[in-house]
């Protein structure tokens, strides 16, 4: 297990008769990329929401490294280094971009609860926070509100947030979703460009985006996990073309 | 990789944006109006203060941080029974007795903290409407103590300073109300435009997201929400000394709405919103109140419906956007 950067064991959930996680056995490499796919409704969000802390498991353990984080609250979590995007833009619409990552930068500083100096004191965050920006191509417009920005700048910031709390471990909940896909190869390109310090599992419906940037496939269909492998193996199994490939994509 | 100039700017940028404006510095020197053109009003000048200042702890907790209260008129109570019983007791000394009654609001504050962090929209509506007709019944069945429906009685406050009698001009109340109000404006100033101030914004922006940040929403909150409590505090303590007497209408419903109405009407979240609101609404009821009082109720509802549907933002919100179109047909 202490190979491992994030690792479940055993991991069940359901809500009444509807299981929605069954026996899930996880383990993600430092510095690794992982695909996390499957159909509509395979419990690839819950799972995210299972790992962070947003769902509470019925039964199962979660590591961080070799530590156990089961029972620690989501923000715990993140301080840890465990931190995850969400599919629909999550962010502070009346907060420029700037400010939003500097408070996250904030937040793991520390910082955020002085309440006696003023926020230009912490030039080192502010400092902190623009060069994330600038490394995502966001700095010129890090001014305006987020509900002003573009849409695929808005999926950028949401990186933009996670890796201002210094992640170990990235969970990124569809990425590109509604980026029309010109853009959603850029997105991807800054994805794999991330430290090789972080690990990364990302959900995504884009085969050749998957086949292209993931050295590992995760594959999902009700609630458990059918099959790991790199791409090529994926690529050639039969029960995947069933439950997935084979079928219509969603969205 | 990031030259020092390149971030110079952002830094630069974020100071510019907490500047004093010269309207902020007019608005404070107009305060001292009252004392050369309206001596006669002092008292109410006084009163609009203590209002001011209650509405500006009310923008800390929800214009800030997204927490609605219906309650908020507990603090302000509480620490008015305890300005008032102190100085009932023999201890008149006006400055002691705001920081005791204040503290004493504060650990309210705190402790009930502990129960509104856990909730949010309308258990949290129910929940602090709950807390607030508790107090006030517990005030009105407690009448050993706080003299009942008649109120307290036999509040003897001190010379301020040893000086400055509190007399029936209000020019002690005034001068006395104003300072401290300003003296916590400029605190609650300062919180806003801190680290501390940002992640209140962004619990207010966006709660589900904090915690995927690290954000811990629930310390921030018992946090801002005790601060809050300690400045309705204060604001309940200046009324108790300034009027020398305390009423069950301190912990009120009708306090906790009225103050929420004035927030709402200046305009939430904009740290003058209180104030100016305080301002109109007290200066509206005294001047329609004057006519036919029974109608007070009837023109503050029509002016409240009319802000809301033509100015979401408050009378501060809708003044800012008229500026930004005049800005830009100048540009």
């Amino acid at each position: 297990m202490s190979t491992s950067a994030l690792s479940t064991r055993g991991l069940d959930k359901s809500f009444g008769s509807l299981v929605v996680a069954s026996d899930i056995e996880l383990d993600l490499p430092p510095g690794e990329r992982y695909a996390l796919i499957g159909p509509n409704g395979a419990g690839k969000t819950t799972l995210i929401n299972l790992i962070t802390g947003m769902l509470k498991p019925d039964k199962g353990r979660i590591f961080l490294g070799p530590d156990e984080i089961t029972l620690l609250k989501p923000e715990e979590r993140v301080k840890c280094g465990l931190v995850r995007t969400f599919q629909i833009n999550t962010l502070f619409p009346h907060l420029s971009a700037l400010e939003a990552v500097t408070l996250a930068v904030c937040e793991r500083r520390g910082y955020a609860g002085s309440w006696w100096e003023k926020l230009p004191a912490y030039g080192d965050a502010i400092e902190e926070a623009y060069a994330i920006l600038l490394s995502l191509r966001l700095a010129a417009s890090c001014y305006r509100p987020t509900r002003e920005l573009a849409y695929g700048q808005q999926r950028l910031l949401e990186i933009a947030l996670a890796l201002a709390t210094k992640p170990k471990v990235l969970l990124l909940d569809e990425p590109a979703a509604g980026v029309p896909q010109q853009e959603s190869a850029e997105l991807f390109s800054v994805i794999a460009g991330l430290s090789q310090e972080i690990a990364v599992l990302f959900i995504e419906h884009d085969m050749n985006v998957v086949f292209r940037f993931a050295h590992r496939i995760i594959v999902m269909a009700a609630g458990r996990i059918l099959l790991q492998g790199t791409p090529k193996e994926i690529a050639a199994d039969a029960r995947v073309r069933e439950v997935y490939l084979g079928r219509a994509r969603h969205g | 990789m990031v030259t020092s100039a390149a971030v110079a700017e952002p830094q630069r940028y974020l100071e510019t944006q907490i500047r004093w404006r010269p309207v902020e510095i007019a608005f404070w020197l107009a305060t001292l109006l009252p004392f050369v053109l309206t001596p006669n009003y002092l008292v109410l000048a006084s009163q609009i203060a203590i209002t001011a200042l209650f509405a500006l702890s009310l923008d800390l907790i929800l214009g800030y941080a997204g927490i609605v209260s219906l309650g908020h008129a507990a603090y302000f109570g509480f620490a008015s029974y305890t300005a008032g019983l102190i100085a009932k007791w023999g201890w008149g000394e006006p400055l002691t007795g705001l920081v005791i009654a204040a503290t004493a609001a504060g650990v309210l504050g705190y402790l009930t903290g502990f129960i509104i962090a856990r909730f949010r929209h309308l258990a949290l509506i129910m929940i602090t409407l709950g807390l607030g007709l508790l107090l006030a019944e517990a005030a009105n069945s407690a009448s050993w103590l706080t003299g009942g429906a008649d109120g307290l009685q036999g509040v003897r406050m001190w010379k301020l300073f040893g000086v400055f009698q509190f007399d029936l001009y209000g020019t002690t109340a005034y001068s006395y109300s104003l300072v401290v109000l300003f003296v916590c404006f400029l605190v609650a100033r300062r919180l806003i435009n801190s680290p501390f101030g940002l992640a209140l914004r962004g619990i207010r922006e966006n709660a589900i997201r904090m915690p995927a940040i690290g954000a811990p929403t629930r310390a921030h909150i018992r946090k801002v929400y005790t601060i809050a409590a300690v400045m309705a505090g204060v604001a309940g303590a200046l009324l108790a000394q300034t009027t020398e007497t305390v009423s069950l209408e301190t912990l009120s419903f009708a306090r906790s709405a009225d103050v929420l109405v004035i927030l709402i009407l200046g305009g939430a979240g904009r740290l003058y919103g209180g104030l100016v609101g305080a301002i109109i609404y007290m200066v509206a009821r005294d001047q329609f109140s004057g006519i036919n009082p029974q109608y007070w109720y009837f023109w503050i509802g029509t002016l409240l419906v009319a802000v809301v549907i033509f100015l979401p933002n408050g009378i501060l919100g809708g003044a800012a956007r008229l500026v930004r179109l005049f800005e830009r047909s100048r540009a």
